[in-house]
């Protein structure tokens, strides 16, 4: 009799079903995707709606909100278009998200990667260096950056690309670290193979999940920081963005609030949408949790 | 409470799993009685649901996903199921008590050895601070714990696997209880440890007149303890009996299967490898691990891992490696195949030097010595499919990856894993199949030498043996030498032509199987040897026609 048939094996599943099927179970994660589908749908929409200029003037200074179908959602002291504004904000906020997030989460996995996996005197140096930019305020950081390098949308990425990376490379090293010690590494090594084939090739993939579910918070924290500047008035004049909205909509905040609070709400719910898209994640990526 | 009625009493048990595992019931109509004074035996396989059956009866399974859906369980005649929590809290500890397989983890690492045996005495008994005091000592001094007087201000880490189990099982029969149920308690310890403890529990046992249910895979642990014996498989019992019945006179062919899978302690006949060339070559092999001291501390001793190692190994040859944890000898497999830096010595790899090779060379030297690892799980990439691990060695080593790949498919028939295999990933495979995986990598390369470091350790028993027998078939097919470090010296009979016996870092004898096994000259090898659980018992020949 055979104790252990080596031909039996279990039924294949399809690996993005085993993903859904463990996403779902969390019900707030699929209000995220459902709040990110939306804001998406509206960067989509943004040129249907609005095709020329989202900063042009389209009615009478400070129309309420559902008062005429020119414009539904109201207008700003300049009389500019406030539903306008949220749509193509959308895409700038959705652009500065996933550029800055892969500036960061590149710069960080990097570092973090180099550090964990050969330690010593490289881990010491990359380790000082993620300190000192640690120790410094983001934000303040930030407006530094973009007072010296100029408040283009370019830059502006590039600037919170640049304060948000250490996050991740701690992240990354500690991740790095304790796969190096594990046997499968040894193993390649044993046949041969490079260092840089194994960092990129053999530890990434593992290492990863951890720092992906971390990537939805820098994009919320991206999303956050781009308004604030905004608000400052150190965004972007080109661009409809919900923090340049806001950031006008101030000077007329006790007379008509809902400049501020209509992107002031599409700001909450898209970081919302992100940070529950990070719970989500996690739930699916994060190997302690079978099933 | 008279002496007719069992100390555990378990009816029709069932316990439920899950949605989604690979079934409904982890445990199914389990019936089993403990009585006073006697040691029973739960023998299964991993996966047989043997632990959860403990849980069950402590109320410690992981509820609501793992729970109890029938049955009763019944402790000196009362029913536990009824009971509310209080009560149980109240029994647990004092009238049934459970040693854990891993002490380290078992144990509060905060407090001290004291503290945790007080605090069973504070829980279930009234007893003012000094009387529990006496008591603490007085159960240290019971599970024979040398100078218990400080070992009672000891933290758990300050003591070794062994004191800590011995600890474990103070803690356990602080109160006296009627039932001690113990899991797995010695499979984390090396065998002249186990042995101790083993003894220890059979005679406190005694002493207390307490039942014990004794939970094991290991049927060298059942000779050694067991009274009776029940087999579980895959949740259902499927036999039980005394132990002389079911060790020797084996009646269903699921323990008929299991006694025959456990490896004999008698070596094979010895082989001769005086013509054949000496591939690999280690000569005073030296390694120290210089431990990092802390900022106040100062630095620490360096600890010699290996010390003055020296071996051949001839082509088509197997030596073993010997030794229990801490001995040098995983030291040693790292050393030879250049995963860690030998301090001094010299290693030769079919007449070149490995220790000194440039990069370069290296890389090259590699193809001709593979590892097998212990932990198959962990030794395989998880994010690669079966294919593109067999592949990846020749694929580095300039193979074309098409190619390489049609090998790998090759390989999988050779190590008797279906082709189809090749597109999966390893965790859709069970521990068995998983090392084959791994034996099939490291033969990807064509290697003269394949390390083994433990590879059947992780495994169960019968799976165990379909493992030995591959490597010993592939061993003879292409002519393979073999370097096998292992702790199990009933694997070392079955597979090794010499074995090295290693001790601190040191090699204290070394010689043909047969003779080691036969004559051991040094006085550790004998006490290794006498340590062996169930070297009395010889697994009888039960591979007839019935099974």
């Amino acid at each position: 009799m055979s104790l252990a048939d080596p031909t039996d094996l279990p039924p294949e599943e399809r690996r993005w079903r085993v993903f859904w099927r463990r996403y779902r179970r969390n019900r707030a994660a699929v209000l995220g995707l459902i709040l990110l589908g939306a804001v998406v749908l509206l960067a989509l929409l943004a040129g249907i709606y609005e095709p020329v200029d989202p900063l042009r003037r389209a009615g009478e200074p400070l129309t309420w909100p559902f008062q005429t179908w020119q414009t539904p959602l109201g207008t700003d002291q300049l009389g500019r278009d406030i539903l306008a504004g949220i749509l193509h904000g959308a895409r700038i906020s959705l652009l500065i998200g996933v550029v800055a997030t892969v500036i960061s989460i590149a710069i960080g996995v990097v570092i973090g990667a180099l550090a964990g996996y050969f330690g010593g005197w490289v881990d010491d140096v990359l380790m000082r260096i993620t300190e000192a930019f640690q120790t410094v305020p983001s934000f303040v950081l930030l407006l530094a950056l973009v007072a010296i390098l100029g408040s283009s949308i370019e830059n502006i990425v590039l600037a919170i690309g640049i304060v948000s990376w250490t996050a991740p490379a701690r992240l990354a090293r500690a991740e790095f670290m304790s796969l190096r010690k594990r046997e499968f590494i040894d193993a390649v090594r044993n046949l041969g193979v490079g260092d840089a084939a194994i960092i990129f090739r053999e530890i990434l993939p593992n290492a990863l999940p951890p720092v992906v579910v971390y990537a939805s918070v820098i994009m919320a924290l991206a999303i956050l920081l781009e308004s604030a500047l905004a608000f400052l008035g150190l965004g972007d004049p080109n661009y409809a963005s919900w923090g340049n909205m806001i950031g006008q909509g101030r000077a007329v905040l006790r007379t008509a609030w809902y400049v501020c609070a209509i992107p002031g709400i599409a700001i909450v719910l898209t970081v919302l949408s992100f940070s529950l898209l990070g719970e989500g994640l996690n739930e699916v990526l994060n190997p302690r949790q079978k099933k | 409470m008279t002496a007719e009625t069992p100390v555990l009493q378990i009816e029709d048990l069932r316990v439920a799993l899950p949605e989604g595992s690979d079934r409904p019931l982890a445990l199914d109509r389990l019936s089993l009685e403990v009585k006073r004074g006697e040691i029973v035996c739960l023998v299964g396989e991993s996966g047989s649901g043997k632990s959860l059956a403990a849980g069950a009866v402590m109320r410690l399974l992981p509820e609501p996903a793992v729970r109890m859906t029938g049955g009763r369980i019944l402790l000196e005649g009362q029913d536990l199921a009824g009971l509310p929590e209080r009560e149980m809290r109240r029994l647990r500890g004092n009238r049934m008590a459970m040693v854990f397989q891993e002490p380290m983890t078992a144990l509060n690492p905060q407090k001290t050895v004291g503290w945790q045996i007080d605090e069973v005495l504070k829980l279930h008994t009234d007893l003012g601070r000094k009387a529990r005091a006496e008591r603490t000592l007085r159960m240290l001094e019971q599970v024979h714990i040398p100078d218990p007087r400080s070992a009672i201000h000891a933290y758990p880490h300050q003591v070794s696997g062994g004191q800590r189990q011995r600890v474990m099982i103070a803690m356990a029969l602080a109160m006296d209880p009627r039932l001690i149920i113990a899991d797995e308690p010695t499979t984390a310890l090396d065998v002249t440890t186990q042995l101790q403890i083993l003894r220890l529990i059979r005679e406190l046992q005694e002493g207390h007149g307490s039942g014990v249910l004794f939970i094991t895979h290991d049927f060298g642990v059942v000779a050694e303890i067991a009274d009776r014996v029940a087999v579980l498989r895959r949740g259902e019992l499927v036999e039980q009996g005394t132990a002389d019945e079911v060790l020797n006179r084996p009646r269903h062919p699921y323990t008929r299967a299991l006694i025959a899978a456990v490896p004999g302690l008698t070596p094979p006949a010895p082989r001769s490898f005086a013509d054949a060339p000496v591939v690999l070559r280690a000569d005073r092999m030296l390694k120290t691990f210089k431990a990092r001291g802390g900022l106040l501390s100062g630095r620490r001793e360096a600890v010699a891992a290996v010390d003055d190692v020296s071996f051949d190994l001839r082509r088509g040859e197997t030596l073993g490696i010997v030794g229990e944890s801490g001995s040098g000898k995983t030291t040693v497999s790292r050393c030879v195949t250049r995963l860690l830096d030998a301090d001094g010595g010299r290693v030769e790899l079919d007449g070149r030097d490995i220790l000194n090779a440039s990069g370069r060379e290296l890389r090259a030297m590699r193809s001709k010595i593979q590892m097998v690892f212990q932990d198959p799980m962990a030794s395989l990439n998880p994010r690669k499919r079966v294919v593109d691990l067999i592949a990846q060695g020749p694929i580095v080593h300039g193979t074309p990856p098409r190619e390489a790949r049609d090998q790998a498919r090759e390989l999988l028939r050779l190590v008797e894993l279906s082709p189809a295999a090749a597109e999966r990933y390893p965790h859709e495979f069970s521990g068995g199949q998983r090392q084959r995986i791994g034996i099939a990598r490291a033969l990807a390369l064509e290697p003269k030498v394949i390390v083994a470091d433990e590879p059947v350790s992780a495994l169960d028993v019968s799976v165990q043996a379909q493992v030995l027998r591959l490597l010993a078939d592939l061993r003879e097919r292409l002519d393979l030498s073999l370097l096998f470090v292992t702790h199990d010296l009933r694997v070392a009979a079955q597979l090794c032509d010499r074995v090295a016996v290693m001790e601190k870092g040191r090699v204290v004898e070394m010689g043909v199987t047969a003779d080691v096994f036969a004559e051991p000259q040094h006085e550790y090898t004998r006490k290794l040897l006498s340590s062996i659980p169930g070297r009395d018992w010889t697994p009888p020949d039960v591979r007839d026609n019935a099974a």
